[in-house]
């Protein structure tokens, strides 16, 4: 049986291709402005049986494309914990807002917690400060990781944090130094939320952001428990839609 | 009902009330749309239900014609807010009871004049209502009866009072004896207040008649509660919510024949096998601060995502219907005492403790067989969003999965919030 599971979110679009419950191919798109329309050439690009959609777009692709919708919290906890039998926990920061799952047995949720309303400390909160900064994300976070130390940004609000960052280039600040403030108020909010919903190790940090390797250290030297962070962070949601049909059956 | 053939002119009415045509015009263009959004094509939806499109249909119309006409006989309309003011009380006098709703999100430019932005949707709701001239109700109320619930209601009333007749009920805190006796006293000083509003006066008769017809229509509803006990559900939890909300202001011999004939309905659906839900389909339970029409926002989330609500531990919902004022007869003050003791046994997050309402919402979670819990709270409802902690508790103990949920009027976080009921659902 051939399977497509299907992320559509915000940032990105992506897709994981199953043959006989293993992974063919996988593939990453920008969401533009139509993500449908990015879904659709994943659709047609090959041959599936099944399909699995996930994500903020997931009812739209379900509507378009046929098969079924589950949520990336269902996703995310069967893609993390396929690729991590050992997890106990799943954290997902992605393009628009934050999850932290619990795990339970076999890759049920047992609990979850998301961030409502705001882009605060996600990938979006990081796009836009590498803007204002003069950045690539890349390059953000590799200036960050040899800042000395960072410069403190106050706000978590994508829009005030904006005009702080502005304001503290203007007075002269070092562009790394801000850069590093700005990912280390990211790990210190998102430490807080891990340790509210009480998480235990080892936990799978996936998601666009996961693929930040300044705020993978942090997260691991700030976290009790182990932290894992898959080859293709981005991929996990897609890839547990997709497993979500084999349990289906 | 009348005949929907001839579509009644209520403007000259609404008009005489004072009301603002044209915000209010705004609001009776919204409320349809949203009705529709959310109860239209539900499948297999009981017959009965029709009802309540009528009612809803005419929800500033006819019931208002009703009201008016009730007036202008000599009659008096008293407004409330809350579910410790009881009914039988004033309709013991001679006067009606209407629930004055406020869930949605309409005249807040108005509220927020004269009150702090981060009030609870509720207050600032019905204060909008009011100032911005778009209620028929509270038109229609001679008098207005508040009570010192929390705080914010509480202050509200005395800004409420500028431009309305307003009687404040003191709610005691606490249920111990004392309180009790505070509170009888207190329902005693609302007999001689809706006495001189109404020129009536109560008697043993008139006592015995209210609570009989109150009570009456709290057993249409118990019935409509008991019948969704079954799996398949035969009423979703959207239609039954909006019985108890309508149960607030619609005329109670009316409402209760009809919630009879939904309830028969129910319950043959119930002995076929029938629902509108599949079997199987998982059954929350909701709890928490009040839902005015027309807030109908959990629900309906909860629905279009597969889910049902089964039961509401709400004031609309379980606690507005599941104790009775007994009927003996007895002396009047013995009545009296009655009256106010079945309110005071009303679990409310205003007083503390309040361990009552964590042990009603683990009973009905069992006994309704829910799989899981979503508590609702207000954005800035103190009383409810602090006693959640003890709710998840008692969850956890019990063993039933938790969701809390804190949102407003707003139609902002839908999404976000149709994902977590969604991821809810499919961890159950
Ligand atoms: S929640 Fe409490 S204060 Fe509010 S209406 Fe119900 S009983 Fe009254
Ligand atoms: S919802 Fe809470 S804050 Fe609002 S009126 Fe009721 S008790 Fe008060």
């Amino acid at each position: 049986m051939r399977i497509l599971g299907l992320d559509i979110g915000s940032r990105s679009v992506d897709a994981v291709w199953l043959e006989d419950g293993r992974m063919v191919k996988h593939a990453v798109a920008d969401s533009g402005f139509d993500p449908a329309a990015v879904a659709a050439t994943f659709v047609d690009l090959r041959h599936h049986d099944v399909l699995v959609s996930t994500g903020y777009g997931r009812h739209t692709a379900r509507a378009r494309f046929g098969g079924r919708a589950i949520t990336e919290i269902t996703a995310y906890a069967l893609g993390a914990s396929t690729l991590f039998p050992e997890a106990a926990s799943v954290l997902d920061i992605g393009g628009q807002d934050t999850k932290v799952i619990s795990l339970g047995p076999a890759g049920k949720v047992a609990d979850f917690e998301m961030n409502d309303k705001c882009a605060a400390g996600t990938g979006r909160f990081l796009e836009v400060m590498a803007r204002a900064l003069g950045f690539t994300l890349e390059e953000m976070a590799a200036e960050a990781m040899n800042a000395e130390n960072g410069v403190r940004v106050s706000s978590m609000c994508t829009v005030f944090a904006e005009s702080e960052v502005i304001s503290l280039v203007h007075r002269g600040e070092e562009r790394a130094r801000i850069a590093r403030g700005l990912h280390d108020s990211i790990t210190t909010r998102t430490l807080s939320t891990l340790r509210r919903v009480g998480v235990r190790g080892p936990l799978v940090f996936a998601g666009g952001v996961a693929r930040n390797q300044a705020i993978v250290k942090s997260i691991g030297s700030g976290f009790a428990g182990d932290v894992l962070v898959p080859q293709e962070a981005q991929i996990v949601g897609a890839y547990g839609a997709a497993l979500d049909a084999l349990r289906a059956g | 009902m009348s005949d929907a053939t001839t579509p009644v002119d209520y403007r000259p009415m609404w008009e005489d009330l004072n009301l603002d045509l044209e915000m209010h015009d705004a609001l009776l263009t919204a409320i349809p749309q949203l009705y529709k959004s959310v109860f239209a094509r539900q499948q297999n939806r009981p017959e009965g239900m029709q009802y309540f499109d009528f009612v809803m249909r005419e929800i500033h119309g006819l019931r208002v014609k009703e009201l008016d006409d009730f007036r202008k006989a000599g009659n008096k309309v008293v407004g409330v807010f809350c579910l410790y003011v009881p009914e039988e009380i004033v309709r013991a006098h001679g006067a009606w009871c209407v629930g004055l709703c406020a869930g949605a999100e309409f005249g807040y430019d108005e509220a927020e004049r004269v009150m702090p932005r981060n009030t609870c949707p509720l207050i600032k709701s019905f204060m909008g209502f009011k100032l911005a001239r778009v209620c028929p109700y509270v038109e229609e109320s001679d008098l207005v009866i508040g009570e010192t619930t929390c705080d914010g209601k509480k202050k509200a009333y005395e800004l409420l009072a500028e431009v309305q007749d307003v009687w404040v009920m003191e709610l005691p805190q606490m249920k111990r004896e004392k309180d009790k006796r505070f509170w009888r006293d207190e329902v005693r000083e609302l007999v001689s207040r809706v006495q001189d509003l109404t020129g009536n006066t109560m008697t043993v008769e008139s006592l015995s008649t209210a609570v009989k017809e109150v009570n009456d229509k709290r057993r249409a509803l118990q019935r409509i509660a008991e019948a969704r006990k079954a799996d398949p559900v035969p009423i979703s939890g959207r239609d039954a919510l909006l019985a108890v909300q309508v149960a607030f202001y619609d005329d109670v011999g009316r409402f209760t024949e009809m919630v009879n004939k939904i309830a028969d309905e129910l319950e043959e659906r119930v002995a076929a096998g029938e629902g509108v839900a599949p079997r199987g389909a998982k059954r929350i339970l909701v709890t928490g601060t009040p839902m005015a029409v027309p807030n109908w926002k959990v629900h309906d989330i909860v629905e279009k995502a597969g889910g049902v609500v089964v039961q509401e531990e709400l004031c609309t919902g379980s606690r507005y219907f599941d104790t009775l004022v007994p009927e003996s007869n007895g002396s009047l003050d013995a009545m009296i005492d009655a009256v106010a003791d079945k309110y005071l046994g009303i679990n409310c997050a205003c007083f503390t403790p309040n361990q009552g309402r964590c042990d009603d919402v683990i009973r009905m979670a069992k006994d309704w067989n829910a799989n899981g819990i979503i508590d609702y709270s207000l954005q800035f409802c103190d009383p409810y969003q602090m006693e959640s902690t003890l709710v998840e508790r008692a969850a956890q103990d019990a063993g039933i999965p938790h969701l809390k949920i804190e949102t407003d009027y707003s139609m902002e976080d839908v999404g976000q919030l149709s994902t977590r009921v969604e991821a809810f659902l499919e961890m159950l």
